[in-house]
C-alpha cells in the first residue's frame, strides 16, 4: 500500500498554466470571423421605455446588427427563472416577477441591459451602443428595502413589493421564552450589501454552427449545466441538446458566476439568431451594475436569557432586499440558508424567525461567498456578545453554557437542521489559546497608553454546506436535485481521468479531486487528470457552490472510484482464474488470497481493454465508472474565530492586530488548499467588516460604482491570520468532508464587529466599520474611562 | 492608424494600431499574449501589469502608440532560459494563487517590487502590491511567496 495522499499538502498541478500566463479564460478565446457584443444599458433605476430608434446605431461602421428588448419579447424568449420556490407563511407562493432577457417596456434597475449591438470590432459595437436612442419615461424608484413595502409598487401582480412572507420555528415556544426571561438583549442591525468582485468580469463566447445547428457557448459559470438548462428548458434559446456550455479556465466566483444572467443568454440568442460568432466581455463598471449582489438586510432580534445565561428564546425579524428580479437562487438565501441556521451553536429552545423579502429598483441580490450563513451568524454572534456584555459574563463563557455538548449528537434544531456531528468547545478551547485570550488585558492596556483603543471579539459559527437531500431540498421548494455526478475512467494504460459536475474556479480540485482518487486507487498524482466544466464531456452536473464540491461531488468521485475497483477486482478473477471473493485489493495490486498471484492496477487497466478471451456473457469489457451521490443531510462546518483590533481614535483607523480562526471542516484532504480557502474567506469577511458597501442614492444611482468607490481589500488591509484545525468527520459522507469555502466570509464579520464595538466602549455600529464611522464613534467616548 | 515597434518578450515586433488602442489590447488581440489579463480598465486592480522598459506598469491605461521601441516583458517572457522564473515557481510553491486571474500581474508587480529593492519585510511587500487586488488568497500566501521568490532571485544575482 502507497502512502496515503489524502492529508497531504500537495502542490496545485492546475498551478503552471497560471503562473506562466497560460490558463486560458473566456476572454482569452478568439475566434477567425469574430464579433463583438456591447449592451445599451438603462440608466435609470426606474422608468419606462417608449421607444428604440436603432437606426443611427445600425448605421454606424462595423455594425452587423442592433437587437432591442422588443426583439426578445418579439421571438417569445421565456423569462430568467428563480430556482427556489418559497411559501408564504399563509401558504402562498412566492411572488415572481418576470425578468426578461432584456428589458422591451420597463427598466427596473440600473445598468438593466436593453439593447445589443454586434459590430466587427469591440470599440466599433461600444460606439455604436452609445447611439442607440432608447426614450425613457423615468420613475419614483424604490431604493431602501426597509420602507420597499410601503412604497410604490413595482409590478403589479406583486402587491407591496413583497416575495413572500417567510417564517420557520415556534412563535408561541418563542414568545414564552421571551416572556419568562430574566433578560433580554435586543439588537437592531444591517448586514451591508455587498458586490462579489472576482477579479475576472464575466464574460460570453457564442458561436452558431448552421451546419448542425449547434451553439457553443463559452463562459463564466460556476455550473455550465444550470446554464445550458435554464437557456434551454426555460427562455427556450434552443434545444438542450444543441447548446454546449463550456465554462473554462473561471476567475473567481464566489456565488456570483452560478446565476444565469440576461447577457449570456442574449449572447447565445443572438448567436443563432444571427448566424454568428460573438464575443461580449465586460468591464468592470458593467461588473457592478450587474453582477448579482449579496447579503443586504435588516434585522431586528431578541434574545431571551435566564439569570445563569442560558439562552431560552430567540426571535428575529429581517427585510431582506431581492434587487429587481429573482435572481436564480436569491429565494433561497434568506430563507433556508438563514432562518436555518439561527440555532448555531447553540442550545436555543425556541427560535422563531420572520423573513419579508422585497423587491426593490436595484440589481439583483443572491448568494454570495456564504449566502444567508453569514447573515445568520452576523445577527447571532452580535447578539449573544451585546448580551454577554449586558448580564457580565465573559463572552466566551456565555457560549460555553450554552453549547450544543459534544456528546448531543445529533442534535435537533428548533429550525428545522439536524447537526451529525460536532465539538464546538473544542474549537473555541483551541482559537482562546491561539489567541492568548485570558492575558488580553496585559495587551489593552499599553495600547491605551500608546493613546489606541484594543478590542477582542469572538464569533463561534456554525453553517451548512453540500445542501441535501435532493428529497429534502424538493419539499422545501428547490428546483434542482441536489447530488453531484463524477466518473472515474480508467484509460488502457492505466492512467485515469476524472470527470466532475463540480466546476472549479480557484479551489484546486484539479489538485484535490486527483489527490481523492489517486488515493482509493494507489495511483501516483500525476497519473490522474480531472475534466470539468463541459456540458460536451460530462454527464449533467450541479456545479459549484455552497462549499459541496468535495462533500458531494468528491464523494461521488469516491463511489466511481469503488465500482471501478469492485470491476476491477472481476476482471483481475478473470484473470487469474478464480472467484471474485478471492480476490482483494491492497491498492494498487489486486491479489489472489492466499495465494502469491497478484495484477497491478495497470494489467488490470489493459485486460479491460483488450478483452479477447473474456466471458463476455458475465463481464463486460471497458473499466469507467459513474456515480450520481445524493448526500444524506447537510454537512456543518463549525469553529470558532477570535479578532483583536486597535483604534487610532484621531483617524478612526481599524487595524486588525490578530486574527485567529480554528475551523472543524472534517476531513481534509489537502490541508494547503483548505488553509487558503481560509484566509481567502477571512479577506472577503474582513473587507465586508471594515471595508465593503455597495451604495445606492435616493434615485437608485449606484454611488459604489468602481474600485474607486467601492473599497477592495488590499494586501495591506490585513496581518497573517493564525488559522488551525479541529476535526470530526462527518458522519454520513463517505469522505468525511465538510467544506471549506465559506467558512472564513461566515465567521469573521462578526468577530471583528465585536471586536471593533468593545475597543470602543459597546458603541453600536454597523458594517462596514469605515474610519469615518469609528472616528464618530470614538468622539462621543470618555476614552479616560475606557482605558 | 499608428505603426511602431516593441520589442515584445525578446521579439521586435511591428505593430499597426489604432490611436487609442491601449498596451494591452494589442498584447492580447494581435499577438495572442492572454497571460495580461483586464481586471478593471482602470489601473486599480493590477491583472494588467507588464514591464515596459524595465517598470512595472499597468497595461489597461497605457497607449500602445506612445510606446515606439520599447522593451515589453509579460507573463509569457518573464522566464529566461529556465522553465519558470524564480518568482513563478514560488507562487505555486507557497500557493500564492487560487483562480489565477491576478496572478500574472501580481507577479509581474512582485518581480519590479524586488528588483528595486522593495521587498525586504513582509510590511514592505504587503504595501508594494498594494495596487494588485486578489479576491481569492486573502493575500498571505502571496506574501509568503514574494518573501521566497526575492530570497531566490537575490540567490540567482549574487
Amino acid at each position: 500500500m502507497s502512502d496515503s495522499l489524502v492529508g497531504k499538502s500537495i502542490l496545485r498541478k492546475e498551478d503552471h498554466r497560471f503562473v506562466t500566463g497560460k490558463g486560458r479564460y473566456t476572454d482569452d478565446i478568439q475566434q477567425v470571423g469574430m464579433t463583438w457584443g456591447a449592451f445599451v444599458r438603462s440608466p435609470y433605476a426606474r422608468a419606462d421605455i417608449k421607444q428604440f430608434d436603432t437606426t443611427a446605431a445600425l448605421a454606424a461602421p462595423g455594425v452587423v446588427a442592433v437587437l432591442t428588448g422588443e426583439d426578445v419579447t418579439a421571438d417569445g424568449l421565456g423569462g430568467l427563472p428563480c430556482g427556489w420556490m418559497i411559501h408564504s407563511k399563509d401558504g402562498s407562493e412566492m411572488r415572481q416577477p418576470h425578468h426578461p432577457v432584456m428589458a422591451g417596456d420597463r427598466v427596473n434597475y440600473l445598468g438593466e441591459p436593453v439593447a445589443l449591438v454586434i459590430a466587427d470590432s469591440r470599440l466599433e459595437a461600444k460606439n455604436a451602443a452609445e447611439m442607440v436612442l432608447v426614450d425613457y419615461e423615468p420613475l419614483t424608484a424604490v431604493v431602501d428595502p426597509a420602507l420597499a413595502s410601503e412604497s410604490d409598487t413595482l409590478y403589479d401582480a406583486v402587491p407591496n413589493n413583497l416575495c413572500y412572507e417567510w417564517g420557520l420555528g415556534d412563535e408561541g415556544a418563542t414568545e414564552a421564552g421571551l416572556a419568562n426571561a430574566a433578560h433580554v438583549t435586543t439588537l437592531e442591525l444591517t448586514n451591508n450589501r455587498l458586490i462579489p468582485n472576482a477579479i475576472e468580469p464575466r464574460a460570453a463566447l457564442a458561436e452558431y454552427n448552421s451546419g448542425t445547428d449547434e451553439i457553443v457557448l463559452h463562459t463564466t459559470s460556476q455550473n455550465p449545466h444550470l446554464v445550458r438548462l435554464i437557456m434551454t428548458a426555460f427562455v427556450q434559446i434552443a434545444p438542450e441538446h444543441k447548446l454546449r456550455v463550456i465554462a473554462p479556465d473561471v476567475g473567481g466566483g464566489f456565488g456570483s458566476k452560478i446565476f444565469v444572467y440576461s447577457e449570456e443568454t442574449a449572447l447565445a440568442w443572438a448567436a443563432k439568431k444571427l448566424g454568428l460568432t460573438i464575443k461580449w466581455t465586460a468591464e468592470r463598471s458593467e461588473s457592478f451594475l450587474t453582477d448579482a449582489h449579496g447579503r443586504d438586510h435588516v434585522s431586528v432580534a431578541q434574545l431571551a436569557l435566564s439569570a445563569e445565561g442560558e439562552f431560552l428564546a430567540l426571535k428575529v425579524k429581517t427585510v431582506a432586499n431581492m434587487g429587481a428580479y429573482l435572481s436564480t437562487f436569491a429565494s433561497s438565501v434568506p430563507t433556508y440558508l438563514y432562518g436555518t441556521l439561527l440555532a448555531g451553536q447553540y442550545r436555543t429552545p425556541a427560535i422563531y424567525v420572520e423573513v419579508d423579502s422585497v423587491f426593490t429598483n436595484t440589481a439583483p441580490v443572491d448568494a454570495y461567498r456564504g449566502a444567508g450563513r453569514p447573515e445568520a451568524t452576523y445577527l447571532l454572534e452580535r447578539i449573544v456578545e451585546k448580551a454577554a456584555v449586558e448580564m457580565s459574563i465573559d463572552p466566551a463563557e456565555l457560549r460555553r453554557r450554552n453549547f450544543i455538548g459534544k456528546d448531543q449528537f445529533p442534535y435537533q434544531t428548533p429550525v428545522a437542521l439536524e447537526y451529525d456531528i460536532g465539538d464546538y468547545e473544542a474549537s473555541l478551547e483551541k482559537a482562546l489559546a491561539m489567541a492568548d485570550y485570558e492575558s488580553f488585558a496585559e495587551r489593552k492596556k499599553p495600547a491605551a497608553g500608546l493613546g489606541k483603543l484594543r478590542g477582542i471579539g469572538l464569533s463561534c459559527y456554525i453553517e451548512a454546506c453540500g445542501l441535501a437531500p435532493s428529497q429534502v431540498a424538493g419539499a422545501l421548494g428547490a428546483g434542482v436535485g441536489l447530488w453531484e455526478s463524477g466518473e472515474v475512467r480508467v484509460n488502457p494504460t492505466g492512467s485515469v481521468t476524472v470527470l466532475t459536475g463540480s466546476h472549479s474556479h480557484g479551489q484546486g480540485h484539479e489538485t484535490t479531486f486527483a489527490q481523492l482518487v489517486a488515493d482509493r486507487l494507489g495511483l501516483p498524482i500525476d497519473d490522474v487528470e480531472v475534466v470539468h466544466g463541459d456540458t460536451g464531456k460530462l454527464d449533467f452536473g450541479l456545479g459549484t457552490y455552497g462549499s459541496r464540491s468535495l462533500a458531494v461531488g468528491g464523494s461521488a468521485l469516491s463511489v466511481a472510484a469503488d465500482k471501478v475497483v469492485e470491476k476491477a477486482r472481476k476482471i483481475a478473477a478473470h484473470l487469474l482464474r478464480t472467484e471474485v471473493d478471492n480476490i482483494e485489493f491492497d491498492a494498487p495490486v489486486f491479489k489472489m488470497i492466499d495465494s502469491n498471484e497478484s495484477k497491478t492496477f495497470q494489467e488490470i487497466a489493459f485486460a479491460a481493454y483488450v478483452n479477447h478471451d473474456y466471458p463476455s456473457d458475465e463481464l463486460e469489457p471497458g473499466l469507467a465508472e459513474k456515480a450520481f451521490y445524493d448526500p444524506l443531510n447537510f454537512t456543518y462546518p463549525a469553529g470558532t474565530h477570535i479578532c483583536e483590533v486597535e483604534i487610532d481614535p484621531d483617524t478612526g483607523v481599524v487595524e486588525i492586530v490578530q486574527f485567529v480562526a480554528v475551523d472543524d471542516f472534517g476531513t481534509i484532504i489537502n490541508p494547503m488548499i483548505v488553509e487558503g480557502q481560509v484566509h481567502g474567506g477571512l479577506a472577503q469577511g474582513i473587507g465586508q467588516a471594515l471595508l465593503e458597501r455597495a451604495l445606492y442614492d435616493d434615485s437608485g444611482q449606484l454611488v459604489t460604482g468602481s474600485y474607486m468607490d467601492y473599497c477592495m481589500p488590499r494586501a495591506d488591509n490585513f496581518p497573517d491570520f493564525k488559522v488551525d484545525m479541529t476535526c470530526t468527520p462527518c458522519t454520513h459522507n463517505p469522505v468525511g468532508a465538510k467544506g471549506c469555502g465559506e467558512a472564513g466570509a461566515i465567521g469573521s464579520p462578526p468577530a471583528v464587529m465585536n471586536a471593533v464595538i468593545d475597543a470602543l466602549g459597546g458603541a453600536d455600529l454597523d458594517m462596514p466599520a469605515t474610519p469615518e464611522k469609528v472616528w464618530r464613534a470614538a468622539q462621543r467616548l470618555d476614552l479616560k474611562k475606557i482605558a | 492608424m499608428e505603426t511602431i515597434e516593441l520589442n515584445i518578450n525578446g521579439r521586435k515586433r511591428t505593430v499597426h494600431c489604432l490611436a487609442n488602442a491601449t498596451l494591452v489590447e494589442v498584447l492580447r488581440e494581435q499577438f495572442q499574449l492572454t497571460g495580461t489579463h483586464v481586471g478593471c480598465d482602470t489601473s486599480q486592480c493590477g491583472a494588467c501589469t507588464v514591464h515596459v522598459n524595465g517598470d512595472a506598469v499597468k497595461a489597461c491605461t497605457l497607449l500602445a502608440a506612445r510606446l515606439n521601441d520599447a522593451t515589453i516583458t509579460t507573463i509569457e517572457g518573464l522566464a529566461q532560459n529556465e522553465a519558470s522564473h524564480p518568482m513563478q515557481k514560488a507562487f505555486n510553491e507557497c500557493h500564492g494563487l487560487q483562480c489565477g486571474f491576478c496572478t500574472p500581474g501580481m507577479i509581474m508587480s512582485a518581480v519590479d517590487l524586488v528588483s528595486k529593492g522593495g521587498a525586504d519585510s513582509p510590511a514592505a511587500i504587503r504595501e508594494g502590491l498594494s495596487g494588485n487586488i486578489c479576491r481569492c488568497t486573502g493575500y498571505q500566501n502571496i506574501v509568503a511567496a514574494v518573501v521566497q521568490g526575492a530570497a531566490e532571485m537575490q540567490e540567482q544575482s549574487s
